[in-house]
């Protein structure tokens, strides 16, 4: 019996449990008819039983398929074909793995005649400890099971006990995602201390020369400067992608809300918005075989030198058009939220349309497409498919748009393509860089949405 | 139009007619602005019928009425305020110092610097006190040196009777002032584009008793200087601010005289009931 039936076969236990402590509470709710004599409905003792029915017996479950492989590695070393195996850790292991894994029908056949010398030992000790966890398993659901049933009493506050574990249930699921960004973050910073032990930090951060691939060696590291990435994620990001998005992404927003008929608004609005759900790598192809090359010819016209087909240009006027719904819709949010009573005020001083757009709703929704910005700013930085296509490969500390630059995440992803040791300086880069980006973005976002929290007390 | 507003000057007392809706004027002084059968309509709803009033320079006017009734739909013709709301539509014939407002060679900018409004809710705008009452000149060029529009925010303020009040911290911004200063506000800012009539929409609904005694004291000092009309579901408010009162009711106008008649003597059962607390 494999571990999935076994697992079915507790849930179908679990629902027998539940009808019988449904049964169990309607007999008793039968008799003891007096208002609040029961305190909760037959069902919440029904989930009483099936909750302490099935809980204990998966936790063993879990507990026992982590602790059980020691166990049967044990109680194979034990069998009399163990004493033919090397001495030696490795291969000793190498054997054992592989037994194991014919043993429970991973791999056909043996390497190594001594691994299948020990595929029988394996067998029977898996199977023996499968069964013991089965057993204990299963005698676990009857066990929970019956002393649940037993404490059904009309008194038994089993509505409280599973509202309790229904809260306990989506505290765990929000706190799995919590924890995983906690522990992202503790590899990244782990990660990073290894490489700046090998790099000065100094170094990482404020040198110029970015070159892993010419590593001299231990201790005599160089190339890891990561001010050109720096520069050209800022350059890209920060620079060209928010020179195109801020002015068509608020000036779409303004159109939108006060020029637009709704009717226009109501169409124009969602495919703006689905804009921002075309994935990254369309953009990036966009970037890199149509605009890259048209941005070439264009500067090879105009007599521009040092014009490379994989251009900051390219890129970042590609990243500012996938950035535009977002400046967009939260520009649009911002000045739909200021009070209609301002563009009121203003138009009945007289003030035309433009002038209130100008002189009233833009300051005041200042504050908020602000933070647009800084959130877009920061979905800018971390952007990777589109530089990576078309922003090119060389560090250049450049201010000429036509020309290559790299960023932070494409260089992690040069860093970690292919094959890689794992703890070569070059590899252990990605993971500063990351560290880099993520304190940044971190940042941006915190700053971003202070800022619009703050903004949007004001109008409340 | 001329003619029109001779008639209508001239009339004492209100007329009534069997077929139209009474054309009402309730003047003496001169005429400032003359409305006759308007109607709006809000999609298929109609909000108003057929009303006609003249509102006169010397005299606040007051409009009455219970919640619903057309009242601020009315007031925000006078300006066309209504025209920012899109399934808004409006008919009949609104003029002010004889011109059609809603003819198209009037230009609305130039209407509602001529026509200012003050609005339920204090709205300063999120600048500097400076700034807000700086903002009508400023737009319609009315200052050309720095010391010219100093004096408009001055004189503007003191005749809001916020000068005493704010004239230390002028750059201080507008909203951190309390409800009732606000309020003083935007009547200073309605002022300092000099308008000739101001329009009032239940400008005490959101004060205290205090800042409200305040407003309704303005509104008496600035009697004459502008054609005032006020907007205000508060019948003690009415009586006390105004001199012709309007009493509106499910967007007909039903009565329009001198207030003290209104209030103790209506010729209307409807207006009668009201005042007397009858429902509203």
């Amino acid at each position: 019996m494999t571990g999935s039936i076994l697992f079915l076969l507790i849930i179908v236990l679990g629902g027998i449990a539940w009808f019988f402590g449904r049964v169990k509470a309607r007999g008793f709710s039968a008799t003891n008819t007096k208002r609040g004599a029961v305190h909760s409905l037959p069902t919440y003792h029904g989930w009483y039983v099936a909750l302490w029915a099935i809980g204990p017996a998966l936790l063993f479950l879990i507990v026992w398929n982590i602790a059980s492989p020691a166990l049967i590695t044990d109680a194979a070393l034990a069998s009399p074909a163990a004493e033919q195996l090397p001495s030696d850790q490795f291969a000793r292991g190498a054997i054992l793995a592989e037994a194991r894994s014919i043993a429970s029908g991973q791999q056909v056949r043996a390497f190594n005649p001594l691994s299948q010398s020990m595929v029988e030992p394996y067998r029977t000790a898996i199977s023996y400890y499968q069964m013991i966890g089965m057993v204990a398993a299963l005698l676990l659901v009857f066990a929970c099971g019956v002393f649940a049933w037993l404490r059904l009493k009309p008194e038994l506050r089993a509505r409280t006990k599973i509202e309790r574990i229904t809260m306990m249930t989506l505290l765990l699921a929000s706190l799995i995602a919590t924890i995983t960004t906690v522990g992202i973050f503790a590899s990244l910073i782990f990660e990073s201390a290894r490489f700046f032990s090998m790099v000065s930090p100094i170094d990482f951060l404020f040198g110029t020369e970015w070159n892993p691939k010419a590593v001299a060696g231990p201790r005599g590291e160089t190339g890891f400067g990561a001010i050109p990435l720096f520069w050209g994620t800022v350059f890209i990001g920060a620079i060209i992608a928010m020179i195109v998005a801020i002015p068509l992404g608020l000036m779409s927003a303004i159109y939108l809300t006060q020029y637009a008929a709704p009717g226009f608004r109501a169409w124009m609005k969602p495919i703006l918005e689905v804009l921002a759900g075309v994935p990254t790598v369309v953009y990036g192809y966009f970037a890199a075989l149509t605009v890259a090359p048209a941005l070439r010819d264009f500067a090879v016209s105009i007599g521009i030198s040092g014009a490379s087909s994989e251009s900051a240009l390219a890129a970042g006027v590609v990243m500012g058009i996938m950035i535009i719904p977002f400046v967009s819709s939260m520009a649009d949010d911002s000045i739909a939220a200021v009070p209609s009573a301002m563009r009121d005020g203003s138009l009945a001083m007289g003030a035309t349309k433009s002038e209130t757009i100008k002189k009233v709703l833009i300051p005041a929704a200042l504050p908020g497409v602000v933070g647009g910005v800084l959130l877009a700013v920061s979905r800018a930085i971390g952007e990777t498919m589109i530089v990576v296509m078309a922003a090119g490969l060389a560090a250049n500390m450049t201010a000429n748009p036509f020309s290559s630059v790299t960023t932070v995440t494409t260089q992690i992803v040069q860093l970690l393509t292919g094959d890689q040791e794992f703890d070569s300086p070059k590899t252990l880069a990605a993971f500063a860089l990351g560290l880099v980006l993520f304190i940044v973005t971190l940042l941006l976002n915190l700053i971003a949405l202070r800022v619009v929290k703050k903004y949007r007390e004001a109008y409340e | 139009m001329t003619e029109l507003i001779d008639n209508a000057s001239s009339s004492e007392s209100p007329i009534m007619t069997e077929t139209a809706p009474p054309a009402i004027s309730a003047g003496d002084g001169p005429l400032k602005m003359t409305t006759r059968n308007v109607d709006v309509f809000y999609g298929e709803k109609q909000a108003i019928n057929g009303v006609s009033i003249d509102v006169t320079m010397d005299n606040v006017t007051a409009f009455i009425g219970p919640s619903g009734c057309g009242k601020s739909t009315f007031l925000r013709c006078l300006n066309r305020m209504n025209d920012t709301i899109p399934i808004a539509k409006v008919s009949g014939e609104i003029t002010l110092e004889g011109e059609d407002i809603y003819a198209p060679s009037m230009d609305v900018v130039q209407l509602r610097a001529r026509v200012g409004m003050v609005f339920q809710k204090p709205n300063p705008f999120p600048k500097s006190i400076y700034d807000n009452i700086a903002y009508g000149p400023r737009i319609h060029g009315l200052a050309s040196t720095k010391d010219e529009l100093d004096n408009i925010v001055e004189t503007s303020l003191q005749r809001a009777g916020l000068w005493g009040e704010v004239s230390d911290r002028l750059q201080d911004s507008g909203t951190a002032l309390s409800g009732g200063q606000q309020q003083r506000l935007c009547i200073a800012r309605a002022i300092a584009v000099d308008p000739e009539v101001i329009l009032m929409d239940e400008p005490c609904s959101a004060l205290d008793p205090i800042a409200t005694a305040k407003i309704e004291e303005l509104i008496h000092e600035l009697r004459g200087k502008y054609a005032i009309v006020i907007v205000t579901h508060n019948m003690q408010q009415a009586a006390r601010v105004s001199q012709r009162t309007a009493f509106f009711h499910l967007g007909t106008l039903v009565e329009y005289g001198v207030t003290s008649d209104i209030f103790t003597n209506p010729t209307q059962e409807k207006t009668r009931d009201y005042i007397t607390g009858r429902y509203g």
